[in-house]
């Protein structure tokens, strides 16, 4: 398949990006990893008149601890995420998703920025980003913003983004003592997109009882779902078998999936509830292991 | 639409050639190199039948534009044998009877060639790992995960 014709530009630096992006507002788009835009191209479910390459602006790619918080750049391949040994022993969260994205050879070019932007709910990124209350960098013509996580997805496939904006840096705040989090994904097989999947964050106070939870759905409806119910009945509760259950059931009611190959509406949305169980029993795990 | 004027190494040597934006870098290898040894499978990024190394890496060249490769370099499946000598990925493939079609196979040679690179003692969940990308629909793995073992035996012995 091929796609439709478009101009490509590979701008040397991020103003210069932005620059080609408000030349060519509306009818223009970032070009990152490309494993989710090419695709869209491919099929023609998408089109554009000019692509903005980002791949050879230097500096787009980095995963660092600065003060108390994990900066990760836009450009960032979900690979080196899946690598990094900062990530892995201090955010299993993030290491767990990024190896569930797509397949190895994927996961060599898609961009942890790109999963987000993108706006897919059936993305991976998304609910743990909301998990663990991320917040995103997006430059334009006027300079830096940030946008809180929960309020970037606006939605199916659209962000708050600008035309002119580029997401480059995503900033996880570093997580405190006794803290622990897990991504649990049901998928058919390797690159499917998500059946149903629960990413959950849990923080413990000195009494061992929860002192904050986040909870994120992927694929449980036309946004990523932020399951706050649960998040806040959890608050103050000891992290037992019954309060995870109860989390777990308010976090199902929060999902609206679509039935399609994957399942019926009544399977996924069980499905949530099993797996948000699941992540939240990992995340309590690690916390008291912390 | 544009047109663009790339250079890209391909399996060591250097080539040129003036390509449109959307050109996908598998029609390049294919059609204006004539290097036919990369297959294209579902052209939808599941199958991995495309896979070739874009400065080393493995990836998918039905979902890379040919205009991205400028510059860089690009190892195919022909260029794994060296001086009418199989490289050891290809020799495990021959001895361990690793293909039956051969669809998927130039795909998972560079696949299975850049685990060895990456990691020369893989374990089987390595291999089984590093391949999950690609689909083979005949010999339901084994054999695929024994020749990547024969190759990294081999390469250690060599």
């Amino acid at each position: 398949m091929i796609p439709g014709p478009f101009d490509y530009h590979s701008p040397k630096s991020l103003s210069e990006a932005v620059g080609l992006l408000s030349q060519h507002r509306g009818k223009a788009k970032v070009l990152s990893g490309g494993q989710s835009l090419l695709p869209l191209l491919k099929l023609r479910l998408g089109s554009a008149d000019h692509l903005v390459d980002i791949g050879r602006i230097p500096g787009l790619e980095y995963i660092k601890e600065d003060g108390g918080t994990l900066k990760i750049g836009g450009r960032t391949r979900e690979s080196a995420l899946e690598a990094s040994d900062v990530v892995k022993k201090k955010y299993p969260i993030l290491a767990e998703t990024a190896a569930v994205i797509a397949d190895p050879i994927v996961r060599n070019l898609a961009t942890v920025g790109g999963n987000l932007a993108h706006g897919d709910p059936a993305n991976d990124h998304p609910a743990t980003m909301l998990a663990v209350g991320a917040q995103v960098v997006a430059t334009g013509p006027k300079g830096e913003r940030i946008i809180p996580i929960e309020k970037f997805f606006t939605g199916l496939f659209e962000t708050a983004l600008a035309p002119d904006e580029i997401l480059t840096e995503i900033r996880i705040p570093a997580p405190p003592p006794k803290s622990g989090g897990a991504y649990v994904k049901l998928e058919r097989k390797v690159g499917d997109f998500a059946t149903a999947a629960a990413a959950a964050q849990v923080t413990l106070g000195a009494g061992g009882e929860i002192s904050r939870a986040g909870i994120g759905l992927t694929n449980a409806g036309p946004l990523p779902v932020k399951a706050e119910a649960a998040e806040k009945f959890l608050q103050g509760k000891k992290p037992d078998g019954a309060a995870i259950a109860e989390a777990a059931r308010l976090a199902a009611q929060a999902a609206s999936p679509e039935a399609d190959r994957r399942g019926s509406v009544e399977y996924k949305r069980e499905m949530a509830r099993v797996l948000t169980a699941r992540a939240l029993k990992r995340a309590v795990a690690r916390a008291q292991g912390a | 639409m544009a047109m663009h004027k790339i250079k890209v190494t391909v399996n060591g040597e250097a080539r040129e050639a003036e390509v449109e934006s959307r050109l996908l870098l598998v029609h390049l290898l294919r059609e204006v190199f004539r290097l036919t040894g990369t297959h294209i499978g579902c052209d939808t990024t599941h199958c991995g039948a495309c896979t070739v190394l874009l400065d080393g890496t493995p990836v998918k060249s039905c979902t890379v534009l040919a205009v991205q490769a400028d510059g860089r370099e690009v190892m195919t499946v022909e260029g794994l044998e060296k001086d009418n000598k199989l490289d050891p990925i290809q020799e495990g493939f021959y001895q361990e009877h690793g293909l039956q079609c051969g669809y998927c196979t130039p795909g998972m040679m560079m696949t299975g060639y850049a685990l060895l690179k990456a990691n020369a003692s893989p374990t089987e969940a390595d291999i089984r790992r590093a391949i999950s990308g690609n689909l083979c629909r005949c010999t339901g793995y084994v054999n695929i995960v024994k020749s990547v073992q024969h190759a990294a035996a081999a390469s250690k012995s060599r």
